[in-house]
């Protein structure tokens, strides 16, 4: 274990250069992800959250379903699409980051919708039902709605992430594990402990949740000073 | 109807799944008026203020206000809807300041910047919150809390004012304070004011009409000295003489 930790800094200073990469492309694609999610996931999730409980249900439910799709699961389907006689085969995504960001997407998605109606349906139609009266339009309520349930919404985004970064079924599939090209922490771990590299292994899983630690410290700062008044 | 009613019901029926909570046949509400709807809990009051303002649709029949249908285009309901305002009988505070509580409305209106100000401030200090109003609305104490709701709606200067129970929290000092407010509003701005209570000595106090409600039907409105000295219907009579058991 305090091999592990040295060998991590020993990687982090200087930062060997396919170590590089691999951070970074792990935080290109799990971050990607997490934005296209956040930005389709929360008007989505908002607008789940505001309908009645009754007439949403079938979705709800199946919305909660694919927030535990297994990532190889996911992961197969993307590589169905993408793969030569794929729907989406001509565009040659398959074991491209792009790939692996629309794996995470599908991931990620629920994930950040549910979360999100959820948070939007805490707030309620009491909640609604004040802007209303106090002669707010529809697009005011929306956002404000948004606003109310902000600590909720970024909690769901900071869910997703941690799915995202986490998951290896999905990019190890549609991504191949290439060296310099898609390998991100998660694939270069697995890849590590097959060669019997444990320590360095060790090290990357190190790494990546000083990673996490230090998005999630991040976005927490936005959750705590979004008060936006 | 008169030109003197502000609000017109006309064969209005509520229901929620098969059981019908509410069935007026024929009510109206006096332009500049304090009407007082008493009832025993259930009866379905915060329902008809929750129809009155426009936050759910009737099963069945029509509220006509200044006269008028409910306009049809959008642009128009809106400028209806901002007419009237309503204090809830569980207020929801925004999780903001308390000045951002009472500019909310204001802001929605597109007022200018200076006038909101100006609004806010007044009231602010009418009510008694001036020193709190950067306080956030969620740590206010639970009577500060409803003298807030009131004053978030009073601040918009409403053509009409459906109060849901608005002194129900209150210490006496600020049951006075409220009722004080809610008549000189009604006296200097003709706001007409629908204000539901359990309270029977506020109605008595307040409103110039009462209208009683029990188990989901209008029984009986008329003068609120009619109605709690003289009324017509047995069961008024004993709710009001504190003697309906329910
Ligand atoms: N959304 C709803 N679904 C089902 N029933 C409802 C709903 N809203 C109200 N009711 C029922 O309608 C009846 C009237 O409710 P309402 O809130 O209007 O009573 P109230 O006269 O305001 O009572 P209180 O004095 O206790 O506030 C009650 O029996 C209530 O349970
Ligand atoms: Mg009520």
């Amino acid at each position: 274990m305090i091999e592990a930790v040295r060998q991590a800094f020993s990687l982090l200073f200087p930062l060997d250069s396919s170590l590089t990469h691999i951070i970074l492309l792990t935080l290109y694609v799990s971050g990607s992800a997490v934005a296209l999610a956040a930005l389709i996931g929360v008007p989505a999730g908002t607008w789940l959250g505001l309908q009645a409980a009754v007439k949403v249900r079938w979705l709800q439910r199946i919305i909660y379903t694919l927030m535990g799709l297994p990532p190889v699961v996911g992961g197969l389907f993307v590589y169905m699409l993408l793969s030569r006689r794929g729907i989406l085969g001509p565009l040659e995504l398959l074991f491209t980051p792009t790939a692996m960001i629309i794996a995470q997407l599908l991931l990620t998605l629920p994930i950040v919708m549910g979360l999100t109606s959820v948070a939007v349906r805490t707030k309620g139609k009491e909640a609604v039902d004040t802007l209303l009266s106090l002669g707010a339009e529809q697009r005011l309520i929306l956002w404000t709605i948004v606003k109310e349930s902000r600590y909720g919404i970024l909690g769901a985004i900071i869910a997703g992430f941690g799915r995202a970064v986490a998951e290896v079924g999905a990019v190890i599939m549609v991504g191949g594990n290439i060296e310099g090209q898609t390998r991100v922490m998660t694939t270069a771990i697995v890849l590590e402990v097959r060669k019997g590299e444990f320590a360095f292994a060790m090290a990357l899983g190190i790494i990546l949740l000083l990673i996490s630690f230090a998005i999630n410290a991040g976005l927490y700062r936005l959750q705590a000073g979004g008060r936006d008044d | 109807m008169t030109n003197s009613s502000i609000i017109r019901i006309s064969n209005l029926s509520k229901k929620y799944g098969s059981k019908e909570v509410l069935r007026v046949t024929e009510a109206a509400v006096r332009r500049g008026y304090i009407t007082g709807i008493i009832g025993p809990s259930g009866a379905g009051k915060s329902t008809l203020l929750r129809i009155l303002n426009m936050l759910e649709p009737p099963s069945k029949g029509e509220v006509f206000y200044y006269g008028r249908k409910v306009p049809a285009a959008k642009a128009d309901v809106l400028a209806l809807r901002r007419k009237m305002t309503m204090v809830f009988q569980k207020s929801v505070l925004l999780e903001m300041s308390v000045y951002d509580n009472l500019a909310y409305g204001l802001r929605a209106r597109k007022l200018p910047r200076a006038e909101i100000e100006k609004r806010v401030n007044t009231i602010l200090e009418t009510i008694g919150l001036s020193g709190q109003s950067k306080q956030r609305a969620n740590t206010l104490s639970g009577g500060e809390a409803q003298r807030l709701a009131f004053a978030r709606a009073v601040v918009l200067q409403p053509e009409i004012l459906f109060l849901d129970e608005p002194t129900a929290n209150l210490d006496p000092a600020n049951v006075e304070l409220l009722e004080r407010l809610l008549v000189q509003l009604n006296k200097d701005c003709g706001t007409t004011v629908l204000v539901v209570t359990h309270n029977l000595f506020q109605a008595q106090r307040l409103a110039h009409e009462t209208i009683f409600f029990y188990q989901g039907e209008l029984v009986e409105a008329g003068a609120t000295e009619q109605i709690f000295t003289a009324p017509r219907c047995q069961q008024t009579d004993a709710f009001v003489r504190g003697r309906m058991i329910y």
